[in-house]
C-alpha cells in the first residue's frame, strides 16, 4: 500500500508558502475570459419576462407581438395560461434576439394578462403568516428546573433579515449546440455535476453536454445547478440554431438568483453563580422564501448545554428561494447565540471572553477555542482596552468591542485528478474542478510543484471542465481538501513511476530518491543526483499519467475549525450610524496550502460580514409584493472605506499542521454578525436586536424602542 | 431601450426651440436621465444634448458673486479654487458624492434637477406611488428613505447634493426659455407634484437651467451630511445652514434640510429663531428642535427626525466654527 502524505515541515517548499495566485495578472488586466465574456460567432442575446406580482396566475399570455419583431429569433413561453407564480420575479417568458436591447424590446412586447393573488412578504411577525409550520420540539435535560434555579436569566427577541447572494458576474450561460453536442459556458461552482443537470432537461446523454468554467464571478453558495434559465438558454439555442448568452439582468439577480434565508428568535438562557451556562430556551422561526426554512442550529458552538429545549417554525414567503449562502445557517446561529450569550456575560458582571472561557467544555473544541481567544485578546489589547458596556466618553461618539466564536467541518470532497509527466520534464494536472476565485488553481500546482520538487511556473494546471476527472462542487468549503489530496496521491504516484526509471541512473533503490530543488537525488546525498528534466527523460518515449482519487479523511485531509473574531466599532449615538474600526480574525483551518489565499479568504469573510451585519437586506414591499432595493443602490454593500483594518492570524505549526487539509471558505464570514453586534451592545450600552445594524435599528434601541417582533 | 431622437444644439437659443417641442428632454452628464430610460421608468420621444450649448459651463467669482454654469460638473467646481475658498461648503456637499464617475460626468444644473430616487418611482409606480385606488404605497409600504416633511401626496425626497446649501444662500436660478431670461431663487425651482402628471421642478416646457448665482461674500455656510456608508451613498439626512453677521452672533439665519422632504425644506422657523440670536449650544440645540417641530414622519422613518435634528444642530456648529 502506497504512503501518501504531506512533507515534514523542514522539506516544504510550496506548502506553507505565499505565492500570488496564478491567475491574478489576467484577472486584474481584464485579459481573462469569465463565462459572460463569451462570444462565440453567431451569438444572440437572450432575455427573461418575469413576473411583477408576488403571487398571480397568468390568465392570458400573447407573444404574437414579440414573434412578429424584427431581430427577433425565438420566443419561449415558461410557463404558461394558468400557471400560479408565487413570487415577483419568477420567469415566465424568453426571448432570443440579434441584440440584448431587441431581447429587451421584445420582452415589452410579450402581453401577459395576470389574475393578482393575495401575497405575504414580510415574516417578522409570524403570527400574520399564513401557512407556518411549526417544526417540533426538541429538548434535553430540565430546562425548567434548570431556569427556576438559575443565578442569572436573559430573555431576548433578536433576528436577521433574508438577503441576496448579489454576485458581480450574474447566473447565466453561453449555450451551442453542435448537432446533439450542447457546449455550455456557465458561471457555476460545480462543473463536474452540471452536464447531468443539463442532459435531463434536454433529453439528451450527458457524454454529450461539455461545461466549462475557466473563472468565475462569485457564487457563495448559489450556483450549483443549471436553474431554469440554464434549460431555457439551451432550449433557446437549440431552437435558434445559434449560441445564445443567457445572464440574468441585475434586479434578477438580486431577487431569484440566491438568497439567505432569515432568522428570528425569542431566546432565554441562564447561568450559575460561577458564569457556566445551565439552561437554553429558544423558539425560532425564519423564512427562505416559498419553502420556508429548516431549524437554525442552536444553541451554536455551545451545543453541549446540559438544559435545552428548541422549537422551530418554518415561514414560508411569496419570495424566490433561499439558497445556500455561505456557511448556510451558521452566521444566523451565531449571531443569535452569540449575541445572548452576550448579554447574559454583562448580566453576570463578566467580560465576555472570560465568560466564553468558563464554557468551553460545552463546545467541541475547548482547546482550541481556549487558545485562539488568547491569541485574539492580544491582537486586540482586549484586557487594556475592552471596559464594561455604558457610557465611557463625553461623546457622541461611542466605541466598542465585542466577541464571537464559531465552527465549521471543511471536509473535502470527491475528487479525481490526472496527472501527467512528460519525457521532457513537463508536469500538468487535469481535474474537473473550478476556481470560484478563492485560488484553487494556484493550490494544486502548489502541490503539484512541491511533489516533483518544481517551481510554480514549471507546473500545468487545467480545470473547470467536465471533461477532466470529475471533482466535487465547491461548497461547504469541500474544495481544497477534495483537489489537495487528489492531486497529491495521483502526483506521489506519479513520481514513483518516475523513480523506479531514474533509480539505475543514480545507482540505487527507487524509496531512496527524492525530487526537490529542480533536481531528483538520493536522500541524504545531493551529489549523487540529476536535473529533474533529465530525470524525466527516463521515462522512455511516453508520458506517465496517474489519476489519483481522494479517499476521504486520513493523513491528507480531515475535517473541524475553530475561529474567534473581535469587532471593534465606532457608534454615532446621535446619527445611529455605525463603523467598524477593526475587525480581528484567528482561525484554524488544519494544513495551510498558500498562506497569502488562506488569508484572503478570511479577508474576504469579514468583508462579506461586515455587509451583512451593517447594510445587506432584502427590502420586500408589503404593498407590491417585490423587492424595492433589486439593485445595487439601495442593496447596500460594504465599500473598501467601510471595512475597517481587517486582521488575521492563521493558526499553524503543531497541533494544527498535522490534521492535514481542511476547507476555509466559510467559517470565517459566521462570526461578524455576532461579533460586530456585540461590539455595537458595549459601545451603546443596550443590544441592537436586529442585524443589519442601520440607524434606525440603532436609534430605536437607544431609545429603547423594541426589537424586530 | 425604446427609440428616441437626439438632438445636438449649439447655441441656448437652438436648444429652448428644440426642448420646447413635447416629449423633448434636456441631457446633460446623462449618470441618471440613460438609466431611467434603460429601465422604462420615463420615456422620450427626444433627448436634447445641452454638451454642446455654448455659453453653459464655466464658474465666475466676481467680488462676493459665484457664477456656475449648470453644464460645470461636480468635479470642474470641486476643483475651482477660488469658488472652493470662498465657499467651503461646497466641497463637502461635492464630496458627499462619492464616486469620481459621477463627479466627473455629473453637473450642477442635473445635481439640481436629478429626478428623485424614491424605489417605488424607480419601479414604474410613479412619482405619487398611488395605488389604483388612490392608496399611497409610500404611506403603506417601506418609506425608511422618504420624506419626514410631506406635501400633500407627494412623499419622495429632494435628492440634490447642492440644492440645500444653494437655497440657504438664497441663490438664484437663470432659467433661458422662449421668452427669454428669467431669474428665480433656487428654491422656486421646485414643487410638489399632486397629480400624475406633474413634475418635481417648476420649468416650463422649452426652458432649462442655464446655471446659478449666489452672492457667498457675507455669510458662513456649512453643509452638514448623514450617511450610512463612507463609500458612495445617498445621504439619509442633510443640513445647509448659512449665518450672516460675525462671532458668535448670528444676524440671520438660514437652515435648509435635504432628503426630508419632495423639496429641499426650508426650515424657516428654526432660522428666524437664531436670527439676532448669540448662537449658543442651547440656542443651536432649539432651533434644531424648532426645524423638526412640524415634522410628520411616516411608518417607517421615524429616526430621519432625529437626524435632521443632529445635522442641524451639526451644521450650525460647523458655520460658527464652535463645539456643539
Amino acid at each position: 500500500m502506497a504512503d501518501y502524505s504531506w512533507p515534514e515541515a523542514d522539506r516544504r517548499a510550496q506548502i506553507g508558502a505565499r505565492p500570488a495566485r496564478l491567475d491574478g495578472p489576467v484577472k486584474s488586466t481584464g485579459f481573462a475570459k469569465y463565462p459572460s465574456d463569451q462570444n462565440p460567432r453567431g451569438l444572440l442575446a437572450a432575455k427573461i419576462l418575469t413576473c411583477p406580482h408576488a403571487h398571480a396566475r397568468i390568465v392570458r399570455i400573447d407573444t404574437s407581438a414579440a414573434e412578429a419583431m424584427a431581430g427577433v429569433r425565438v420566443v419561449h413561453v415558461i410557463q404558461g395560461e394558468g400557471s400560479e407564480i408565487q413570487w415577483a420575479g419568477d420567469e415566465v417568458a424568453a426571448v432570443a434576439a440579434v441584440t440584448e436591447d431587441v431581447a429587451r424590446d421584445a420582452l415589452r412586447a410579450i402581453q401577459v394578462d395576470y389574475e393578482v393573488l393575495p401575497h405575504f412578504v414580510t415574516e417578522e411577525d409570524r403570527d400574520q403568516a399564513p401557512g407556518a409550520r411549526e417544526a417540533g420540539e426538541r429538548a434535553e435535560g430540565d430546562p425548567d428546573a434548570a431556569f427556576a434555579t438559575a443565578h442569572r436569566t436573559v430573555e431576548r427577541t433578536l433576528g436577521m433579515p433574508q438577503m441576496a447572494h448579489m454576485c458581480l458576474e450574474p447566473h447565466g450561460q453561453v449555450c451551442s449546440w453542435d448537432g446533439d453536442e450542447l457546449e455550455v459556458d456557465a458561471s457555476t461552482q460545480a462543473v463536474s455535476t452540471l452536464a447531468g443537470q443539463f442532459a435531463t432537461e434536454l433529453g439528451v446523454p450527458a457524454s454529450q453536454v461539455r461545461i466549462r468554467t475557466e473563472y468565475m464571478g462569485g457564487g457563495f453558495g448559489s450556483k450549483f445547478s443549471p436553474d431554469r434559465w440554464g434549460i431555457v438558454g439551451a432550449e433557446l439555442a437549440r431552437k435558434a440554431g445559434a449560441p445564445v448568452k443567457l445572464f440574468l439582468e441585475r434586479d434578477q439577480e438580486v431577487t431569484v438568483a440566491g438568497s439567505r434565508p432569515s432568522a428570528f428568535a425569542r431566546i432565554r438562557a441562564a447561568a450559575d453563580e460561577q458564569g457556566k451556562l445551565v439552561a437554553w430556551d429558544s423558539d425560532s422561526w425564519g423564512s427562505g422564501g416559498l419553502p420556508g426554512t429548516g431549524q437554525t442550529p442552536l444553541p451554536y458552538v455551545f451545543s453541549r448545554l446540559p438544559n435545552r429545549r428548541t422549537r422551530h417554525t418554518s415561514v414560508p414567503t411569496n419570495l424566490a428561494g433561499s439558497r445556500a449562502w455561505r456557511a448556510p445557517n451558521h452566521p444566523q446561529a451565531c449571531f443569535l447565540t452569540m449575541a445572548v450569550l452576550d448579554d447574559l456575560a454583562d448580566e453576570l458582571g463578566l467580560d465576555p471572553i472570560d465568560f466564553l472561557e468558563r464554557n468551553l467544555d460545552l463546545t467541541g473544541r475547548p482547546d482550541t477555542y481556549r487558545e485562539q481567544l488568547t491569541i485574539a485578546a492580544g491582537m486586540a489589547s482586549w484586557k487594556e482596552r475592552w471596559q464594561p458596556r455604558g457610557r465611557r466618553r463625553e461623546s457622541a461618539v461611542q466605541r466598542g468591542l465585542g466577541v464571537s466564536v464559531h465552527t465549521w467541518g471543511g471536509r473535502g470532497h470527491s475528487s479525481n485528478c490526472d496527472v501527467t509527466v512528460h519525457p521532457d520534464g513537463a508536469v500538468e494536472a487535469r481535474i474537473g474542478s473550478q476556481d470560484i476565485g478563492t485560488g484553487t488553481r494556484t493550490i494544486v500546482a502548489q502541490v503539484l510543484a512541491e511533489t516533483f520538487g518544481l517551481e510554480l511556473h514549471q507546473v500545468r494546471v487545467s480545470l473547470g471542465d467536465n471533461v477532466y476527472p470529475q471533482s466535487g462542487p465547491s461548497g461547504g468549503s469541500s474544495t481544497v481538501g477534495g483537489v489537495t489530496a487528489s492531486t497529491r496521491r495521483a502526483a506521489q504516484d506519479a513520481l514513483r513511476e518516475v523513480l523506479v526509471h531514474v533509480a539505475p541512473r543514480l545507482e540505487a533503490e527507487p524509496e531512496q530518491l527524492v525530487a526537490e530543488g529542480g533536481r531528483v537525488f538520493v536522500d541524504g546525498d545531493s551529489s549523487r543526483g540529476i536535473p529533474w528534466p533529465e530525470a524525466a527523460a527516463q521515462i522512455g518515449g511516453a508520458p506517465i499519467s496517474v489519476q489519483g482519487r481522494n479517499p476521504g479523511p486520513g493523513r491528507l485531509i480531515s475535517s473541524g475549525v475553530g475561529g474567534v473574531q473581535i469587532a471593534e466599532v465606532e457608534v454615532d449615538t446621535e446619527t445611529g450610524v455605525v463603523h467598524v474600526e477593526r475587525m480581528i480574525a484567528v482561525q484554524d483551518c488544519g494544513l495551510i496550502i498558500n498562506r497569502r489565499l488562506a488569508e484572503s479568504q478570511v479577508y474576504g469573510g469579514l468583508i462579506m460580514g461586515v455587509g451583512y451585519a451593517l447594510y445587506e437586506e432584502w427590502i420586500p414591499d408589503p404593498v407590491s409584493g417585490r423587492l424595492l432595493n433589486a439593485d445595487m443602490e439601495f442593496y447596500k454593500l460594504a465599500g473598501l472605506v467601510d471595512v475597517g483594518s481587517l486582521e488575521v492570524h492563521m493558526m499553524t505549526g503543531p497541533g494544527y499542521d498535522e490534521r492535514g487539509v481542511i476547507g476555509l471558505g466559510e467559517p470565517p464570514v459566521i462570526s461578524p454578525g455576532a461579533a460586530i453586534s456585540n461590539a455595537v451592545a458595549n459601545a451603546i450600552g443596550v443590544r441592537v436586536p436586529y442585524l443589519p445594524l442601520t440607524p434606525d435599528r440603532v436609534l430605536d434601541a437607544l431609545a429603547g424602542r423594541g426589537g424586530p417582533a | 431601450m425604446r427609440p428616441f431622437g437626439y438632438a445636438a444644439p449649439a447655441t441656448v437659443e437652438q436648444a429652448v426651440g428644440l426642448l420646447a417641442a413635447e416629449g423633448s428632454e434636456a441631457l446633460a452628464g446623462g449618470t441618471d436621465l440613460l438609466s431611467l430610460l434603460k429601465d422604462d421608468v420615463e420615456r422620450v420621444d427626444r433627448l436634447v444634448a445641452l454638451r454642446g450649448v455654448a455659453g453653459l459651463s464655466g464658474i465666475e467669482l466676481d467680488g462676493g458673486m459665484l457664477r456656475i454654469g449648470a453644464m460645470t460638473t461636480l468635479q470642474e467646481l470641486r476643483d475651482h479654487d477660488g469658488a472652493i475658498a470662498a465657499l467651503p461648503a461646497l466641497a463637502v456637499a461635492i464630496d458627499g458624492v462619492a464616486s469620481p464617475q459621477l463627479r466627473e460626468m455629473g453637473t450642477v444644473g442635473g445635481d439640481l434637477l436629478q429626478r428623485p430616487r424614491c424605489w417605488y418611482y424607480r419601479r414604474g409606480f410613479g412619482l405619487l406611488a398611488l395605488t389604483e385606488d388612490g392608496r399611497s404605497m409610500v404611506a403603506e409600504g417601506d418609506n425608511r428613505y422618504h420624506a419626514i416633511f410631506p406635501i400633500g401626496q407627494a412623499r419622495f425626497v429632494n435628492p440634490s447634493s447642492l440644492a440645500p446649501l444653494l437655497v440657504a444662500l438664497g441663490a438664484e436660478a437663470v432659467v433661458h426659455g422662449p421668452a427669454g431670461e428669467r431669474r428665480l431663487p433656487v428654491e422656486a425651482l421646485y414643487q410638489a407634484p399632486q397629480t400624475a402628471g406633474e413634475r418635481e421642478n417648476t420649468l416650463a416646457p422649452g426652458e432649462l437651467l442655464a446655471g446659478v448665482e449666489a452672492n457667498v461674500d457675507a455669510s458662513r455656510s456649512a453643509v452638514y451630511e448623514i450617511r450610512q456608508r463612507r463609500s458612495l451613498d445617498w445621504p439619509l439626512m442633510a443640513a445647509a445652514v448659512t449665518l450672516t453677521g460675525s462671532g458668535s452672533r448670528a444676524e440671520r439665519a438660514r437652515i435648509v434640510l435635504g432628503h426630508a422632504a419632495p423639496t429641499p425644506h426650508v426650515a424657516a422657523a428654526a432660522g428666524d429663531l437664531l436670527s439676532g440670536q448669540e448662537l449658543t449650544p442651547e440656542t443651536v440645540a432649539a432651533a434644531a428642535d424648532a426645524a423638526v417641530e412640524d415634522a410628520r414622519p411616516l411608518s417607517g422613518n421615524r429616526y430621519k427626525v432625529q437626524l435632521a435634528r443632529t445635522a442641524v444642530r451639526r451644521a450650525l456648529g460647523q458655520a460658527a466654527g464652535m463645539e456643539i
